[in-house]
């Protein structure tokens, strides 16, 4: 059960790893095009080939990584930041005028698919790397609200919160000292899940141009820009889509096996 | 059995039936699609890619060599001293309606585009009409108010051609003209239908049938030409994939000249744009070859004016603004911009602009200038960037033919504003002496080279990629067309 997340966690942690390590080091600087360069298969020195401008595309998938995993953690964050607290809040009082209008809301944004929501956003505000994060982090708030409402309002009738109430303790207490607590291993496996979504969806708006802006690299970018070459320079196209593959099948298989590995209840179906 | 068979013998006659038919259509694939039908009353280029020559006709026009002919004037008078012009002409032409071709047409077509509330998008190519007359139905008088050089090649304009006043309420929908062939039908969002006039007053048209294809994708392009769905696409858009076609028995690939200078336009009132060293830095920090492997693949003329190379009175001025980034550096310093600056580049959805701009933008960085990127549709480019004027940099193609006189227009984008240059295209436009003409062309294009108003790059090409058995398709693209009247299918 655990070979899955070791696979995952390997994954992922090579692609972060890689995107960190272009903090200090490339291969070649992608900043320097070499035009004569340009469109060579995959060789000695430029492992996975070079783009159209003559770039090391190794080296445009280390950085273009760092774009991916920021907008997703950053987006993430958001989600859960919002999202979160809004859950808490709604499953104070099941049914009352406060759930209500905060999962009603929530409803209204989950009707719109997310790809459509960021290009309302960055079709008002324009298309950038800041923008596409806003549009994925808002898509994210549902998300963690109706998990965070739906596992605190079982956790509220259980009896130590009957006792934190009877020792007096407000709601906002109650749901910071009690139910959040017992809400973070749920948290941490979703987030996971939505960190991979974020990775797509960054990737899906840069390859539709409404994502991170050239000059900075971006996986969903560079799928765009291979496009029209993929009949001739098929590496152009494969490396940043198998970037894309590979890290979002690492965090979901990391996802899975955080929750085999955090639920309590699948934890004693093993005992 | 026997019924199954014959059920595929009638597939295959029907088949068979339909590729012989197909020899008199023709599907064209174009990138952009019209905003309406009336040339004569937007600056959209799409608008004549479809019309001109097809649907509307000039009393002159262009013809696949770029050079000057007779359109609907047969022939004219020019008087002595230049300033009154008799067309003659042609005698028996009809609009597509039935309705006869008369000079009042001619009158009302120029009077039209010349009037205060005219919407025409080249009101310059009237402006120096005094008069005019109707003489008789076949003949009409222009009179000019100062001898202009250049008129007939004005009157060849996509903006110039004549339109009736009986056909002109719905033109922009419904366009009636006098050309080979008639407009039929327009699916929007997806294609423009054409058909033969058989009422055609001169040579007829050898397709029956024509349809223009949208179809902006450069990848969907690619895939509509490789299968077949289309049968030529001008100004194919995608230049990467051109050596795909031409290794393909079954494509031919045209690569002619266009009268598209393509610049890194700048702001000349921005600061610190406004400082002419620091134009020249951005142009020296610009490697033109690279620009155009990279961005077109190497398709493309070097330029260092706006002037086309293929225009005989082109002066080649590219060293004067040679790569040179240790210079380029050096003039930054000078200018008080040691550490650089930051500007923006706003780009248009061509390709030659977007990654000819990813390149620019990687050159400019290496002498300190920054750039910020911003990527836009044609609708906000024209209202931010040409209307607007709100940008540092972007990069365009001018395709009009001869449009070095936008340099004597302060108002325009790029907003060049010199008395000696506005001086110099006067005394061009009231000199008729060919070799003073170009002299003072000479002048004007050195003129704006050493005052850098812009980063002149390349000269586009215009590449076209055809099933191999058309012909008469034109290869050089002197103004915004496709003609078609003189295109066949080779057996």
């Amino acid at each position: 059960m655990r070979r899955n997340l070791i696979l995952g966690t390997g994954l992922s942690a090579m692609f972060a790893g890689a995107a960190l390590l272009s903090f200090f080091w490339v291969p070649f600087d992608i900043g320097a095009l070499d035009i004569a360069n340009k469109i060579k298969p995959p060789s000695g020195a430029h492992w996975l080939g070079t783009d159209h401008f003559g770039r090391d595309i190794l080296s445009m998938i280390m950085v273009g990584g760092r774009t991916s995993i920021a907008v997703a953690l950053v987006a993430v964050g958001i989600g859960m930041g919002l999202g979160v607290p809004l859950g808490l809040a709604a499953a104070v009082q099941r049914g009352g005028w406060l759930d209500e209008g905060i999962m009603r809301a929530n409803d209204l944004i989950f009707a719109f698919p997310s790809l459509l929501i960021a290009i309302m956003i960055t079709a008002v505000f324009g298309a950038s790397a800041v923008n596409a994060i806003i549009a994925i982090g808002i898509f994210n708030i549902p998300v963690f609200a109706r998990l965070t409402r739906g596992a605190a309002l079982g956790l509220w009738t259980r009896d130590f919160v009957l006792a934190a109430r009877v020792a007096g303790k407000g709601a906002v207490r109650i749901s910071c000292e009690h139910i959040l607590p017992n809400l973070v291993n749920l948290l941490i496996v979703q987030g996971t899940i939505q960190f991979s979504l974020g990775i797509l969806a960054e990737a899906g708006l840069s390859y539709v141009g409404l994502g991170a802006q050239p000059p900075v690299p971006s996986w969903g970018r560079m799928l765009a820009d291979s496009q029209t070459m993929i009949s001739f320079a098929p590496h152009m196209a494969l490396s940043p889509g198998l970037a894309i593959l590979l890290t979002v099948l690492g965090l979901n298989l990391m996802g899975d096996g955080l929750r085999d590995l955090l639920d309590p209840r699948l934890q004693r179906g093993q005992r | 059995m026997t019924c199954v068979r014959n059920w595929g013998l009638a597939g295959v006659l029907a088949l068979a039936g339909i590729s012989a038919q197909a020899q008199g259509d023709i599907v064209v694939g174009l990138q952009l699609e019209p905003p309406h039908l009336d040339p004569t009353s937007a600056a959209a280029g799409a608008i004549d890619q479809v019309v001109y020559a097809n649907v509307f006709e000039g009393l002159t026009r262009f013809d696949p060599d770029g050079s000057v002919g007779p359109g609907l004037a047969e022939s004219w008078d020019i008087s002595e001293d230049g300033l009154v012009y008799s067309f003659h002409l042609r005698s028996g032409v009809r609009f597509h309606d039935g309705t006869e071709l008369d000079a009042k047409d001619v009158r009302f077509t120029l009077d039209r585009a010349r009037d205060d509330t005219s919407q025409n998008a080249q009101k310059a190519l009237f402006a120096g009409i005094e008069t005019v007359k109707v003489i008789d139905p076949l003949t009409v008088q222009v009179t000019l108010k100062a001898p202009d050089g250049s008129f007939l090649f004005n009157m060849a304009w996509g903006d110039a051609v004549i339109v009736a006043p009986e056909s002109i309420g719905e033109i922009k929908h419904k366009p009636v003209g006098t050309g080979a062939f008639m407009f039929d039908d327009w699916v929007q969002g997806d294609r423009i239908e054409l058909v033969k006039y058989a009422g055609y007053w001169g040579e007829p048209a050898r397709l029956d049938h024509v349809t223009f294809k949208f179809i902006s994708d450069p990848t969907a392009a690619f895939a509509a030409v490789m299968a077949e769905d289309v049968d030529a696409f001008p100004g194919f858009p995608a230049p990467e994939n051109l050596p795909q076609f031409e290794a393909d028995p079954r494509f031919q690939v045209l690569v002619g000249s266009t009268e598209g200078e393509t610049i890194l336009s700048i702001n000349n009132k921005l600061a610190p744009l406004d400082d002419v060293r620091v134009r020249r830095a951005i142009t020296h920090a610009i490697d033109r070859k690279s620009v155009i492997d990279g961005a077109m693949f190497g398709l493309g003329t070097p330029i260092g004016t706006h002037f086309a190379p293929h225009h005989p009175d082109y002066v080649d001025l590219t060293s004067q603004s040679a790569y040179a980034p240790e210079l380029a550096r050096q003039l930054l310093t000078e200018a008080g911009y040691a550490d650089g600056f930051t500007i923006t580049l706003k780009l248009p959805p061509p390709s030659y602009a977007r990654r000819g701009g990813e390149i620019i933008a990687a050159q400019l960085r290496s002498v300190g200038i920054e750039t910020e990127v911003t990527n836009l549709e044609w609708a906000q480019w024209l209202e931010q960037v040409f209307r607007g004027h709100d940008f540092g940099l972007t990069i365009i193609s001018h395709t009009e033919p001869f449009d070095i006189d936008i340099y004597a227009r302060p108002e325009y984008y790029f907003q060049y504003d010199s008395a000696a240059f506005q001086a110099l295209m006067a005394a061009l436009k009231a000199e008729a002496d060919p070799e003073k003409r170009s002299d003072l062309l000479v002048q004007a294009q050195k003129m704006i080279a050493d005052d850098y108003v812009n980063a002149y790059l390349f000269q586009l090409a215009i590449p076209t990629v055809a099933n191999a058995r058309l012909r008469g398709l034109w290869r050089d693209a002197p103004t915004q067309a496709t003609d078609l009247t003189a295109v066949y299918w080779d057996k």
